[in-house]
């Protein structure tokens, strides 16, 4: 069987119709399970009461946001690298749900703060440098909307990604010194007291859930954009009879 | 095929773009005022308290002067592009590179040069000492190349889009965030008095990565914006 043959959006098509179900079915599953063991078995903190309770989506969607973020900047690369078409629609497609998870970490993480912090945001380098992604990506998504030859969108997105990739370390590092310089609020995420497993359990199913969820719904909208961009192909045309 | 020898071609676009700045000094002129006018606005927004004012000084003075560098942007490619200079530079033999870098020098000597020679002035109004006075001088004048080169990417991506200007704000000012941390961070250090000799090194080290990486980004910005 030609693998490749799927780096073609006609072929593609079909297949990523085929596969969302795959995806979208167990990431439902994991999500009842996840906050099942999440609300009911995971003990209550001893410090936080059951306020804690919201890193079972604040930490996955934190991580979720940073990992798409490098991989949009590899697909774009790709397509930028090999001309070819599927990768950088790829990368359209991960940008909206990277933006999304970023958003969601940011907005977990103020309502998590405001119990436990007593403060709904505090210039923390973790906070400070997810909100910069979050401008990384409203930029990305911002330059490919405003241009409208959708392979100059493709190639300039790509080469924003990758000045982005290279800048997120030292945005990184500049933030967190600069946070220790300035010696703001010092308030600490959890002084890392070791996590009960049922926890640890209930944050990894999350987190694969997560995952399911991204391929899933990245998958659909990559669907719409090749229907959208392949409008005038026979198969398009078919598929949207 | 023999144009000019590659530095000579360098030469040439320095002194056409500073022959064209010095015809629509203008537009020049007012960079530096927004400059000075944004700086003027703070004190009066926040009140004449000069331990205040001496506390935010370096920030204030670099976030305008962030502001200063992200609007002269707009002149860098925008008018080449137009009249069909910048493709013609494009088809010659001579690296792209060294065509974006020249045009980046030349915008730094028109911009971000005469913006560090004023912020003495300005540090002057926030009671700044001489001591952090010579600090603000000496990062502004390492940060604002990077600022430029920086600047350098965003204006070929954003070229000839419609909504150019507060898209080019979005695309940069997230990139120029490392450079306002150790720049005003130098200047921070000195007041407090522990000396900003490490924030100016990191600075430092921005603009080696800015001149090797950013006009080789642009001019494959270039490239795809005008293909």
């Amino acid at each position: 069987m030609n693998l490749y043959k799927y780096a073609s959006p006609a072929s593609f098509y079909p297949l990523a119709g085929r596969m969302i179900p795959w995806f979208a079915i167990p990431a439902a599953i994991l999500f009842v399970v996840g906050l099942y063991v999440g609300f009911f078995i995971a003990p209550t903190d001893f410090q936080q009461g059951d306020a804690y309770r919201i890193i079972f989506i604040h930490v996955p969607a934190a991580w979720m946001g940073m990992l798409l973020y490098v991989l949009m900047a590899v697909y774009a690369a790709i397509g930028w690298a090999f001309n070819a078409r599927l990768p950088s629609m790829m990368a359209s497609a991960l940008s909206i749900t990277g933006a999304m998870f970023t958003f969601l970490s940011l907005v977990t993480g103020s309502l998590w703060g405001k119990p436990t912090w007593g403060t709904w945001w505090v210039w923390d380098a973790r906070l400070t440098s997810t909100l910069i992604l979050l401008f990384l990506y409203i930029g990305f998504i911002s330059l490919q909307a405003s241009i409208d030859d959708p392979r100059r969108a493709d190639r300039a997105g790509a080469v924003l990604a990758i000045v982005g990739v290279i800048n997120v370390p030292i945005i990184y590092f500049s933030v967190q010194w600069w946070n220790t310089l300035h010696q703001g609020a010092t308030i600490r995420l959890l002084g890392k007291p070791t996590m009960a497993p049922p926890m640890l359990g209930a944050m990894l199913i999350m987190l694969a859930a997560c995952w399911l969820y991204s391929i899933a719904v990245v998958l659909a909208r990559l669907r719409c954009i090749i229907l959208e961009r392949e409008q005038n192909a026979a198969f398009a045309a078919e598929a949207s009879t | 095929m023999n144009g000019p020898p590659t530095l000579s071609m360098f030469r040439w676009i320095v002194v056409r773009d500073l022959t064209l700045a010095w015809k629509g000094r203008v537009d020049v002129l007012s960079t530096l005022f927004f400059f000075l006018i944004v700086v003027s606005l703070f004190p009066l927004g926040i009140g004449p308290e000069t331990q205040l004012l001496r506390l935010i000084a370096p920030g204030v003075v670099w976030v305008a002067a962030l502001l200063a560098s992200m609007l002269s942007l707009g002149r860098l490619f925008a008018n080449d592009y137009q009249d069909g200079t910048l493709e013609q530079m494009l088809l010659t033999p001579q690296p792209l590179y060294l065509v974006v870098l020249g045009k980046v020098v030349a915008l730094w000597l028109v911009s971000g040069l005469p913006l560090t020679l004023m912020s003495p002035l300005l540090g002057i109004q926030f009671g700044l000492s001489s001591n952090a006075l010579s600090v603000l001088v000496v990062s502004l004048l390492i940060g604002t190349p990077v600022l430029a080169l920086i600047g350098s990417i965003g204006a070929a991506l954003t070229l000839g889009l419609r909504g150019g200007g507060v898209l080019i704000s979005i695309l940069v000012l997230p990139l120029y965030i490392p450079v306002l941390i150790f720049g005003a961070g130098a200047v921070d250090a000195s007041i407090l008095g522990s000396g900003g000799q490490g924030s100016l090194s990191l600075l430092g080290a921005l603009l080696v990565l800015a001149l090797v990486f950013a006009p080789w980004a642009a001019s494959a910005a270039l490239r795809i914006s005008l293909e």
